[in-house]
């Protein structure tokens, strides 16, 4: 198998981890708005806190998301070893670089936008994803974990509301150019299907952050 | 010295093949005891590289530039011919050698460029297997295109980067070799010196152009694939890099330099801009086969457009003059170049020439947009149409280009025998840097066709035919010849280094060029000449009196390398104005204005000058010993050149 | 024309090196870069100082060998043009240039702004030709190639080997030099027999020499001379992945 292993450590083989790992993301993130809608009906979160017991107690699910973490972590110690290997292609560096010329500011700063990411994940792990497996939740009427309620509570704090919405600015920008980015990696380079790959990636860098950083927005007002 | 072409006896479609067939072979398992060492990676040299290391000898390759594949072959633009008659518009391997030495104005020998005419089907073929990405048609099959000074489409091309392709397909098959370590590769090091031992070429002594460090190279041949000397001029098309030193140095040690005035002179160049011109940009001469050259009828016209007070597209047709369509029915713009050059050269003398300096003529694109519209102009010349614009700051789809002839090509170089070999044994030379098939004037796309017709199919026979006779063993570079030669090299830099004058190595080679250019370039007079040959005899004791060249040996440094080529730039400008001298005829590109049919155009004499001059060195400041190689013609009627 | 110069300069690969400020006064409009760093050396030169090296050839923008990152860009400003065809009215009278070297762990600087690119030369050495010998070829004309594959094939092959793709990726990535060259021979049919093997082995090369990876910013596009296009790296990708996955070793 060492082929394999020469494979993913080249450059081309690092760059395709990155690329599968981020369109599975990319899928991750629909399922995950879809769900968070639920935040939304009008039920004081009835239908969400069940969502969020099937999301944490069905076996297929849950296999998934082990692999969802897994891929989570793969693309961000590949991210490093690849930041690590760039660093070391110019050891020194220009005294004036003008990039605005040649290149847009998300595809010249994945890294940076990638670290607000992961900022954000952190935080946001530790008050839900890790409350609802392992903090004291009480039970909503259906006897599900009232995660609504931690949520709710979350969102009605100006600062986490903002903290929330910079860091979905940040996720479009990396969507921006990471959407269509991991088809060029993929090879997918065609002169009819390209200009429209690069405009879903476009259109989905706006409309997915957008609409997760509409809910804490929403419930913000409404509390 | 008797001058032998040993041209193969029979006729002359078949001397080729029968000399094939008589050379001596060595033997697969012996061809691995030979080193060779071919100097430059140009068309020429990298496929003399590559095709002789497939063959299994062993090949050191060098090169001044950082990598083989900047050899200046790379910036040929328009094509390479090849009698393939893939139009069915009568092309034949007869009709390129005819077009050829009727092209060269009767001053080449029957046998080369027969032989030349022959490979050049093999050459596209070779390329095509290479990848070479030439341009193709529709159906999927090759492309042609016409060329000055031929009546039929033959010439191949990939876009207006042909040398480019050609060279960079050379260079793979130089690089695959490298790979299987039958090439070693000393790039950014330069030939300063032959070493000759017994007569017979043994090596050579360079210089590493990053550390300074001379070394000795030793091998059973040496094969000189160095380019041509056009760089005497200062400007001209040529790479600032290209130089004479490797083929000067070996004239040096006593090989023969060929008609050095034979300097073809190409018409269609961007215009000279000021004194900070460093060097000239050539338009591929596929331009003439679209664009039609003109110049206002009248002087008046022309004085108002020099001053901008009309603009060439104003004009009406009567007040245009179409001088080669005019002058030229048959061939009209597509006259060789030598002709269309003298011609730019007449108007502008008569002060009909545009642009500031009075000397430009117009290439004009507005029929042929009309006709085809610009897209498919575009196509064709896309890029040398935005090169133009680049340097110039005029758009060509809108008005006229400007151009004016520049030094192109030197048809002159060393003397070879038919097998390429000089009069040295163990020393070849190769393309551009040997005198042998274009005889006084090159016809367009021919010259990438002689650089890869004599690195790929001619010198992988003969060189063989020289090594049967040789011993395998080498001559170790502790050889008291290499030590001696190393030592001149040294003390030859150690001498431009301790001059320490007042005036830079640019400011020489300007004034030479320039003395050259007046006085032995478009055309010669004696009188003319024989003022240059004072001037840069007087130049050349200046030079060693007063250059300033900073810095060591032993770093990277401009000056000196360039200070070591401009020495040899000041000898050889000497040896060109005697050649021009002693040639008391007009032919192609040397047009001497005493002699000229009453129309203008070149006159032959084919009873005293049907020869090679070949000059041999006989030391510093001593004249040069003229011998000459009677050409004969027996295939071909020498007749005045007409494109009428 | 006036110019204040800012200029790496190095004596040698050992050397330190450091950015030095000189004035040029009188520079025509009409001049080309390397005309306007001529007059400068002559000015140097003059005042027995050693003039600044870079490397150049043709100075017709087809060899490759010009090389300067001319405020934060290499090959200046313009796009589609070599050093060597950039002019000086394309700036501002009176503007400061910084002109640095190509900067990458796999091009060593040789003097001031001369840098050395034989890993690009390495990488062609690894598998960009096809093995065939001289002589014994098939006609030319016998494998047709319809013209729309040898446009794009002859497109990716105008690369100059410059490198400027290297100096402008923020990752001194080499990612399209390499695959203009693997573009080329994929594309043709000659190329199609050591087509996998050449593209595993031309990768490796790369990845050998110490290229950084490639993030897709298309900056090497962007600021190539000859336009080399971004396809050429999704091909190339391709390529290595399909030959990877469908080699029998």
């Amino acid at each position: 198998m060492s082929w394999l292993s020469d494979t993913l450590t080249s450059t081309i083989g690092r760059k395709l981890v990155m690329s599968l790992t981020g369109l599975f993301l990319i899928i991750f993130l629909v399922v995950h708005l879809a769900g968070n809608f639920q935040l939304l009906a009008d039920d004081g979160g009835l239908a969400f806190n069940a969502y969020a017991k099937f999301m944490t107690s069905n076996p297929i699910i849950k296999f998934t998301s082990y692999g969802l973490y897994a891929f989570i972590l793969i693309h961000i110690i590949m991210s490093i070893a690849l930041a690590v290997k760039n660093k070391n292609a110019r050891p020194v560096g220009y005294d004036k670089v003008k990039g605005s010329a040649n290149s847009s500011f998300s595809s010249r700063n994945m890294g940076i936008l990638g670290f607000i990411i992961f900022v954000f994940l952190v935080i946001h792990l530790r008050n839900f994803w890790y409350e609802m497996h392992w903090g004291s939740i009480p039970m909503d009427e259906a006897g599900n974990k009232d995660l609504y309620a931690v949520v709710n509570a979350a969102f009605a704090e100006w600062w986490y509301v903002a903290i929330y919405v910079a860091c979905m600015v940040g996720l479009a920008f990396h969507l921006s150019h990471g959407f269509s980015s991991a088809f060029q990696t993929l090879g997918v380079n065609h002169s009819k299907y390209t200009p429209f790959i690069k405009k879903l990636g476009i259109v989905y860098a706006i409309l997915i952050p957008a609409a997760f950083a509409s809910i804490p927005v929403i419930m913000f007002f409404n509390s | 010295m008797n001058l032998e072409s040993k041209i193969p006896e029979g006729p002359l479609a078949e001397k080729w093949t029968n000399h094939k067939f008589n050379v001596k072979l060595v033997n697969p398992a012996n061809k691995r005891k030979y080193d060779v060492i071919v100097v430059g990676t140009g068309l020429a040299g990298a496929s003399a590289s590559a095709s002789l290391a497939e063959l299994g000898y062993n090949v050191k390759a060098f090169c001044f530039q950082d990598s083989p594949r900047r050899a200046h072959s790379i910036a040929a633009q328009g094509g390479i011919n090849a009698a393939k008659n893939y139009q069915n518009d009568g092309d034949s391997v007869f009709r390129l050698f005819y077009d050829t030495i009727k092209g060269g104005d009767y001053r080449s020998r029957e046998a080369n460029v027969y032989r030349l005419a022959e490979v050049s089907v093999n050459i596209i073929d070779q390329c095509v297997a290479q990848g070479v990405p030439f341009a193709r048609e529709y159906g999927g099959l090759l492309a042609n295109r016409s060329f000055g000074g031929a009546q039929v489409s033959r010439t191949f091309y990939a876009r207006g980067q042909t040398g480019q392709q050609l060279l960079l397909g050379a260079y793979s098959a130089l690089s695959r070799q490298v790979a299987n370590g039958k090439v070693e590769l000393f790039p950014r090091t330069e030939m300063l010196d032959l070493v000759m031992v017994d007569g017979k070429a043994k090596g050579i002594v360079t210089r590493n152009l990053v550390t300074g460090k001379i070394e000795s190279h030793s091998a059973h041949a040496v094969v000189l694939a160095t380019g041509g000397y056009g760089n005497v001029f200062y400007l001209s098309t040529n790479a600032m890099g290209s130089n004479v030193t490797a083929a000067w140095r070996a004239h040096k040690k006593g090989a023969l330099m060929a008609n050095p005035c034979y300097t073809q002179i190409h018409p269609t160049c961007i215009p000279v801009s000021g004194d900070h011109q460093s060097k000239l940009t050539l338009m591929s001469e596929s331009l003439r086969n679209d664009g039609r050259v003109w110049v206002p009828a009248t002087k008046e016209l022309a004085e108002k457009i020099r001053k901008k007070e009309i603009h060439p597209n104003d004009l009406s047709e009567d007040e245009r003059d179409y001088y080669l369509e005019t002058k030229y029915p048959a061939f009209g713009n597509l006259v060789p170049r030598d002709v269309a050059s003298r011609n730019a050269k007449y108007v502008c003398d008569e002060g009909r020439g545009v642009n500031e300096s009075g000397k430009a003529v117009y290439l004009d694109f507005r029929d042929a947009i009309n006709r085809d519209g610009e897209d498919t102009i575009a196509g064709k010349y896309g890029n040398l149409f935005d090169m133009y614009r680049q340097i110039t700051g005029s758009n060509p789809y809108k008005e006229p280009m400007t151009i004016y002839p520049a030094v192109h090509y030197t048809m002159g170089g060393l003397w070879v025998d038919y097998n390429l070999k000089t009069n040295i044994d163990g020393l070849y030379a190769t393309g551009e840097s040997n005198f042998s098939d274009h005889g006084a004037n090159r016809l367009g796309a021919s010259a990438l066709m002689q650089g890869l017709a004599d690195g790929y199919f001619v010198i992988p026979y003969t060189i063989g035919n020289y090594l049967a006779g040789e011993k395998y063993e080498t001559i170790g570079t502790d050889h008291e010849a290499f030590k001696e030669a190393e030592k001149a090299v040294k003390d030859n830099i150690e001498k431009l280094l301790s001059i320490k004058g007042t005036k830079s190595v640019d400011h020489y080679h300007k004034e030479l060029g320039k003395v050259i250019w007046d006085y032995c370039g478009m055309s010669r007079t004696a009188e003319g000449l024989n003022k240059a040959k004072d001037m840069v005899k007087e130049l050349r004791a200046d030079f060693w009196k007063n250059v300033k060249v900073l810095g060591s040996n032993e770093e990277f440094n401009s000056s000196l390398e360039k200070a070591s080529r401009v020495s040899d730039f000041l000898e050889l400008g000497e040896l060109m104005i005697d050649d021009a001298l002693h040639r008391e005829e007009s032919c192609g590109g040397h047009f001497r204005e005493e002699h000229q049919t009453p129309e203008g155009e070149a006159k032959r004499n084919d009873e005293d000058f049907a020869y090679v001059a070949a000059w041999e060195y006989n030391g510093p400041e001593k004249p040069e010993t003229l011998h000459k190689e009677q050409l004969i013609f027996e295939n071909v009627k020498l007749t005045q050149r007409s494109y009428k | 024309m006036k110019f204040k110069l800012k200029i790496w300069r190095q004596k040698n690969n050992q050397d330190k090196g450091a950015f030095k400020t000189y004035e040029l006064d009188g520079v025509s409009s009409d001049m080309s870069f390397l005309e306007m760093i001529d007059v400068l050396n002559e000015q140097l030169i003059d005042k027995d100082e050693d003039p600044v090296h870079f490397d150049h050839d043709c100075r017709e923008g087809i060899c490759g060998m010009c090389s300067m990152y001319i405020n934060g860009e290499p090959h200046g400003p313009l796009r589609g043009v070599t050093t060597c065809q950039l002019h000086m009215r394309s700036f501002q009278d009176g503007e400061t240039i910084t002109i640095e070297p190509w900067r990458a762990k796999a091009f060593p600087i040789v003097k001031d702004l001369a840098v050395d690119r034989s890993a690009f030369d390495r990488v062609i050495q690894a598998g960009g030709y096809v093995s065939v010998n001289t002589g014994g070829t098939p006609d030319a004309n016998e494998i047709p190639i319809p013209k729309s594959v040898a446009d794009e094939a002859f497109n990716a092959a105008t690369c100059i080997g410059c490198g400027a793709c290297v100096a402008a990726c923020k990752n001194a990535s080499a990612m399209l030099f390499v695959s203009a060259k693997v573009s080329q021979l994929s594309m043709l049919p000659q190329g199609q027999v050591e087509r996998s093997e050449r593209a595993e082995k031309m990768v490796a090369q790369m990845d050998e020499e110490g290229f950084g990876a490639c993030t897709n910013t298309g900056a090497c596009s962007a600021e190539c001379p000859k336009g080399i296009d971004l396809s050429n790296i999704a091909r190339m990708n391709r390529e290595y992945l399909g030959a990877k996955v469908g080699s029998q070793s």
